[in-house]
């Protein structure tokens, strides 16, 4: 009989034991989970920015060259809109094609979105596409790139002149090679009186130097007795960084597609109050719909610099 | 029955006191096991929508930005509890000397306040023994918030355990202006003292080159002289309210910084919103640190 009982009770202290670690273990689970849930939607999606309380005034449409389906308003459309165009490799990687290939569709896609942009009435289009830091990469793979940007370049100087559109190359460009160099040259030359439609495309460029050289640039003038030192301020010194070359050097709208959330010492100054937009796409998959969201995003948008609106 | 509601009171408060102790070890838990991975050095916030807060609850203006300070005190704490050395908060924008002069002078008297308050033997300033730097233009500033930032500078200047950077009237592009034109009298006063050297010296050197060289700005000059360059560049910039634009905040220190803009308005910010940039800190870090040995 007590045997028994002594059983009954070691089963009963054995089902306690168990039954406090399993309501223990469900107890931290479930504060992990309150603590976590809401990081499970993602922090910032591009669908979920549309999602603004301000609603689309239906009865004004944009009526331009392009009549943009999801009802956007030509008067709210930035003048600069620049481009982060990550994820050419990891596209290339995914297709099962080479890093060239995926080289070439991002630079296939930039040419269809520049044109996208310009029928939408954005005056600007500025893409980063070789940073100073990118140098570090594997040496076929920077010569490869080197040689695309010099063969697209070469092969769309006439396109480039049907479309009035003004190619400005902004970097150190130091270290580039002789022959792109050349055809930088001559396609800066061959647009540089297109006003309407200005493509500038960022090569060996970062943010930080830009505004080391635009302070060597002030430094020289003021020896030179061109400026006095009480006239540095931050107009001045905008006007000698490298985006001088455009009417708005501020960009509006900031695009990085493959969902890194960076900025990589692409603008620096110019991005003061730019709107940032990080789509998860990768580049050479960022079509005409993906940018109208990035443009629908940035319409919806409350700029208020500083102050009150 | 006239204890009653003594009694009930008495035991409610040992009970949140108990779920506070609960919720305090959990959260170290929590954070022991976050620590496994690299932990940031340095996290930013930009502490965005305290107006629109008081607007949603139907507060009067200045309860949201006092609302945001309780969220700022809880934040700061989270960090130090994880070993985050450095934290700078974007407290006032020189742009915002030009909002509502009534809105501008209780968000000017709330600060003195506060930085009068950081002195107090029970904030958080000595429970963490906190480093404290002002950036930014402070002349703009009134002279009682100046005088009481440069107090708690002088008072903390021997802490070294964590640092906390509070930018007020500060714009970036006014950082970098003021640190070119630093550079460049400073750049023209070391000629000056190398002239001065070789023209008592016998030595060979051929003055010219030397003073190409010297006068030559170069990148660590401009950095030297931020004011920022007490501290690293930011791992993770937090921009509450679901805004995604950087506002003229730490424009040269943010190159390859994270940025995370959780849709909360600044005074609903809590634990969750930094873990989740932690964590996504950890997936990149990797990737980042090949980055910079191939520079």
């Amino acid at each position: 009989m007590i045997f028994i009982h002594s059983i009954i009770h070691a089963k009963h202290l054995q089902f306690f034991t168990l039954s406090t670690m399993l309501s223990l273990l469900c107890f931290l689970l479930s504060l992990l989970f309150l603590l976590l849930l809401p990081c499970l939607r993602p922090c910032f999606s591009a669908k979920g920015s549309l999602k603004d309380k301000k609603k689309i005034d239906k009865g004004t449409y944009v009526v331009g060259e392009e009549e943009p389906p999801k009802g956007l308003r030509r008067e709210l459309m930035p003048r600069h809109v620049a481009v982060i165009m990550d994820g050419n490799r990891r596209w290339a990687k995914q297709a099962g094609l080479l890093t060239s290939q995926g080289y070439e569709a991002g630079a296939k896609r930039l040419i269809e979105f520049a044109e996208l942009c310009f029928k939408l009435g954005i005056n600007t289009v500025s893409a980063f596409a070789f940073s100073t830091e990118n140098w570090g990469r594997h040496k076929i793979e920077v010569k490869c790139l080197m040689y695309l940007f010099q063969r697209y370049l070469k092969s769309k100087i006439q396109f480039f002149q049907s479309k009035e559109i003004r190619v400005s190359v902004i970097g150190n460009l130091a270290k580039i090679p002789e022959s792109l160099l050349g055809i930088i040259t001559e396609i800066e030359d061959a647009t540089k009186s297109y006003k309407k439609k200005h493509l500038i495309l960022a090569i060996d460029y970062s943010g930080r130097f830009d505004i080391l050289r635009a302070c060597k640039s002030i430094v020289k003038k003021s020896e030179q007795g061109l400026i006095r030192e009480e006239d540095v301020d931050e107009t001045l010194f905008e006007r000698e960084l490298q985006t001088k070359c455009t009417e708005f050097p501020s960009p509006d709208l900031l695009i990085r597609t493959s969902g890194e959330q960076r900025i990589s010492n692409f603008f620096l100054w110019q991005l003061a109050y730019t709107e940032l937009f990080f789509s998860p796409v990768l580049w050479p998959d960022f079509d005409k719909d993906k940018l109208l969201d990035a443009l629908a995003s940035y319409q919806h948008r409350e700029r208020r610099f500083g102050c009150r609106v | 029955m006239a204890e009653l509601p003594g009694q009930i009171r008495h035991i409610g408060g040992r009970m949140s006191q108990l779920l506070e102790q609960i919720y305090g070890f959990s959260r170290r838990s929590l954070f022991r096991v976050i620590s496994m991975g690299p932990i940031p050095c340095h996290i930013a916030f930009i502490m965005d929508g305290n107006r629109r807060y008081a607007k949603k609850c139907g507060l009067e203006d200045g309860s949201g930005h006092k609302a945001g300070f309780s969220a700022l005190m809880s934040m700061l704490q989270y960090c130090y509890e994880l070993g985050i050395k450095y934290v700078t908060i974007y407290a006032f924008s020189i742009d915002n000397f030009r909002r509502k002069p009534e809105e501008v002078e209780s968000v000017m008297d709330l600060m003195l306040e506060k930085i009068k308050s950081l002195l107090e033997k029970e904030s958080i300033v000595h429970q963490y023994g906190i480093r404290v730097y002002f950036i930014g233009n402070l002349a703009l500033l009134n002279d009682q918030v100046r005088a009481a930032a440069e107090k708690v500078m002088k008072a903390t200047a021997k802490n070294s355990r964590v640092v906390l950077l509070i930018c007020i009237a500060y714009n970036s592009t006014d950082e970098i202006v003021q640190a070119v034109k630093k550079s460049c009298i400073n750049k023209s006063d070391n000629i000056e003292a190398s002239n001065y050297k070789h023209e008592d010296s016998d030595s060979d050197i051929e003055g010219t080159d030397m003073e190409n060289q010297e006068k030559k700005i170069q990148l660590v000059d401009i950095e030297e002289n931020m004011q920022m360059s007490v501290a690293p560049n930011p791992d993770i910039l937090i921009r509450s309210s679901g805004e995604t634009r950087l506002s003229n905040f730490l424009l040269w220190q943010t190159g390859n910084t994270q940025l995370c803009s959780p849709a909360a308005l600044w005074p609903e910010i809590g634990l969750r919103h930094l873990l989740w940039a932690i964590l996504n800190f950890q997936r990149n870090h990797s990737y980042l640190e090949k980055r910079k040995k191939q520079l």
